[in-house]
């Protein structure tokens, strides 16, 4: 039986509409993020506390009291790292209940079901974006400046949150399935900001006696530790290695990049099988 | 542009089943833990291979009691579940309003949310921002727009809700009950904008629990029940069809219930040793052994045939005897099927073995249509001679108030003597004027001086169905007359030649040619 005129196949993760889609993915990001501003005096302010108190604890520690602060410009160095862990961890563990959340929504209406936990990257995006232009301040007031090499950011970035959304897909509909999903993730996160050069230099990993150059390698796997390592490369300062050189001038960062682009594409197959049956299951 | 000589929605032999796990596995610890165990599902038909098509521009209504399918159904329409098997096909834009204000967030003011809810039904940003003033004008909201919406009364949120719904002009509309909801001024609006959208000639699939507004919108309708389509067709026999439904639960739970007492009355003759009352009965009751095992028998055929019936032939075959094997058959029957609200006053000289009510084609029946005559019949038996019985009828509606009573005593008061062992049928037929409802029975037999002799109040209950339902006790059959004579012919026809010339001018000096209508 053709020619009825279109059939309906029920939810799916694209729609048909790629519009539609980015429509929806931005309407829910910016009213999200939109939220998190509305009810409390200093708005802002307070999104960007989390990370800098968490910043400014680590910046007492390694600088005053452990005296461990060995690279060029420490505290932009830290604070990038934390922000852009922050966005990692807000867009990630905001999108393992993103379908639950938004229950009204996929129970009550057809729409590309991928817009949920995109949305919620997208609004982490948005805090990462005002995050970043602290970072600039910070390194400004510390004597850095502006290099040509600060272009990479938004391809690394753009990278970033692309890891983001994968684990996103694959976290949010294996949420709906398992509940523990929840606090295993968190206590992957907790492992992940500690096996991420955020307060420590990479390569320091590399000349540690016990550690050595092979864990810097296993570190340098995750392909956020990766991302990070090139921004700090390309907006910090070049004294820190580039994710390439980090990995030794060699084929090794394929590993990261493999992962990167597995993540995202197993992210996006477990999802798309999962959608049409989200609203049931939920 | 759809192709206008396809229909706009097709169903094709639809299933959709939802399996629930009995024990929900929702932690990797329980997976774990058990990785082989299958989890018992309970499957649910939720529907069951429906097919059909609504040709363009109409009104079609869905129909069912909670549970039937319908609202599974209109979700699969709207693509919101995919269907198992099946298909379903659309042929132009379609809409769906499952639930009004999808996407509202309590924190946000009415604009934020407005835009929100445009764009999950399907509205780009742009197109949201342009009618955001004609929502708020429909929705009557202008000064509140900055308001944020936990603010606003739940009146003042559907109706935005509304106004954002019916900005979404769409070729196909999937509804699943909103009428429901505001004000009556509001409400009006809302039928006025249905009125609308069906003039427009958008096609709209409708689901409710609301039998008025299917009778007033909608071309067609269908009738769910359990997963199958059991009415298609005129809204006013699928509404009938679904009181009669909805009423006739209850009937039904008491068969079921009688059939669990058929197969207890089995089990009970199967084991010569019965149960306690049994033999009970048995030591009170020796002397009528024999009867005890017809009767049993006839208990058994009447959970097959109707017990009125085995009730009637063993009461009319025998005198005594009989009597004793009938008044079994319905203390059996009593057992089997019984009626909580009845209050029953016997002083032995007689009894109202059977009573029910029949349609206009004689059938027996729990629901009375109404605007149809009907017919109550009673079997009463007497078990001593009466002279100038008087038999008498009430019916009760849902809030007790007394609706027919009707007797012999004006129209027939001496009807003569009445021998022991006698059976009599007594009939009442009347057109049914009652309103929709549920009414209480009680047949009665009394002697001449009025002292009862069997009198069961809420013997059993009867509904009556119809879709008429103004809130009046009875629905009179009515034939309604306005005259209207205008005051003065000659001023109107003044009047309007008048404002016509205005017309005239306006449009000559405005130099824009008028085609006059012929």
């Amino acid at each position: 039986m053709t020619g009825l005129g279109r059939p309906i196949k029920g939810p799916s993760a694209l729609g048909s509409n790629p519009r539609r889609l980015w429509h929806l993915t931005w309407t829910l990001a910016r009213t999200e993020f939109k939220l998190a501003f509305f009810g409390s005096a200093l708005g802002y302010l307070w999104q960007l506390m989390r990370p800098l108190m968490l910043f400014g604890v680590m910046y007492v520690l390694f600088v005053f009291i452990l005296k461990e602060a060995t690279g060029h410009f420490y505290g932009a160095y830290l604070l990038m790292g934390v922000v852009m862990f922050t966005f990692l961890s807000e867009a990630s563990g905001g999108a393992v209940t993103s379908l639950l959340d938004r229950e009204n929504l996929v129970r009550k209406i057809e729409f590309p079901r991928l817009a949920v936990p995109l949305a919620t990257v997208l609004k982490s995006l948005f805090s990462l974006g005002l995050n970043l232009i602290v970072v600039a301040i910070f390194l400004f007031a510390e004597g850095g400046s502006l290099d040509w090499t600060w272009i990479e950011l938004p391809a690394l970035v753009f990278m970033l949150a692309g890891f983001a959304a994968g684990l996103g897909m694959i976290l949010s509909v294996s949420y709906v399935r398992y509940r523990d999903v929840r606090p295993i993730w968190e206590v992957v996160l907790q492992m992940m900001f500690y096996g991420s050069p955020i307060f420590y230099l990479i390569t320091k990993v590399a000349k540690d006696k016990i550690l050595g150059i092979k864990a810097s390698y296993v570190l340098m796997a995750n392909p956020f530790v990766a991302i990070l390592e090139q921004a700090k490369h390309a907006v910090i300062s070049p004294t820190y290695p580039s994710a390439f050189k980090a990995l030794g001038d060699g084929p090794l960062i394929l590993i990261p990049v493999g992962i990167w682009l597995a993540v995202i594409v197993i992210g996006f197959v477990v999802f798309d099988r999962q959608a049409p049956y989200v609203a049931e299951q939920l | 542009m759809p192709q206008a000589s396809l229909p706009p929605v097709v169903v094709d032999r639809v299933h959709k089943r939802f399996e629930l796990p009995r024990e929900q596995v929702h932690t990797l610890k329980e997976r774990a833990l058990h990785p082989l165990r299958r989890s018992a599902v309970d499957v649910l038909h939720a529907i069951n291979g429906i097919s059909f098509a609504v040709p363009p521009g109409e009104f079609f209504g869905i129909v069912g009691r909670n549970g039937s399918g319908k609202s599974t159904l209109l979700k699969c329409l709207a693509g919101i579940y995919a269907v198992d098997s099946g298909a379903i096909y659309v042929n132009g834009r379609m809409s769906t309003f499952i639930e009004l204000g999808v996407g509202f967030n309590p924190d946000l003011p009415a604009r934020d949310n407005v835009m929100l809810n445009a764009t999950m039904l399907g509205l780009s940003p742009r197109e949201g921002r342009r009618r955001f003033d004609s929502v708020i004008d429909f929705a009557e909201l202008g000064e509140f727009v900055d308001l944020k919406l936990k603010n606003y009364s739940t009146g003042m949120m559907v109706r935005l809700a509304f106004s954002v719904m019916i900005q979404v002009d769409a070729e196909i509309l999937l509804i699943d009950e909103v009428l429901a909801v505001g004000d009556a001024a509001f409400q009006q609006k809302c039928f006025d904008e249905f009125e609308r959208i069906r003039a427009s000639g958008s096609t709209v699939l409708f689901v409710t629990h609301d039998m008025g507004a299917v009778r007033r919108f909608c071309d067609r309708a269908m009738l769910l029940e359990r997963g199958h389509m059991v009415e298609l067709g005129d809204p006013e026999q699928v509404g009938n069809r679904y009181l009669e439904l909805n009423f006739s639960e209850q009937a039904r739970e008491a068969e079921k219930s009688a059939a669990a007492a058929a197969e207890a009355a089995e089990t009970q003759t199967a084991t010569p040793d019965a149960s306690d009352t049994q033999s009970d009965r048995q030591s009170t009751d020796r002397q009528s052994d024999l009867h005890r095992h017809e009767a049993q028998a006839a208990a058994q055929d009447a959970f097959g045939r109707g017990a009125e019936e085995v009730a009637q032939t063993s009461a009319a075959t025998t005198s005594e005897t009989g009597r004793l094997a009938a008044g079994q058959v319905e203390a059996e029957a009593k057992r089997a099927d019984p009626q909580p609200g009845e209050d029953r006053f016997n002083d032995g000289a007689g009894e109202i073995v059977d009573a029910w009510f029949e349609n206009d084609r004689g059938e027996r029946t729990g629901t009375l249509s109404w605007g149809k005559p009907c017919t109550f019949v009673a079997h009463v038996h007497f078990n001593e001679e009466i002279e100038h019985p008087l038999f008498g009828l009430a019916l009760q509606n849902g809030r007790r108030d007394p609706m027919v009573s009707a007797s012999n005593l004006l129209t027939q008061p001496r009807l003569g003597v009445f021998a022991a062992g006698e059976q009599v049928t007594f009939r009442v037929t009347f057109d049914n004027v009652l309103a929709p409802d549920r009414y209480r029975v009680t047949p009665s037999v009394s002697r001449h001086g009025g002292a009862w002799i069997d009198h069961r109040e809420g013997m059993f209950s009867i509904v009556v169905t119809g879709t008429r339902a103004t809130g009046a006790l009875v629905e009179l059959p009515y034939d309604i007359a306005v005259d209207h004579a205008p005051p003065d012919a000659a001023a109107i026809s003044a009047r309007v030649g008048a404002a016509g010339a205005a017309d005239a001018g306006a449009a000559t000096s405005a130099s824009v040619p008028v085609e006059s209508a012929p």
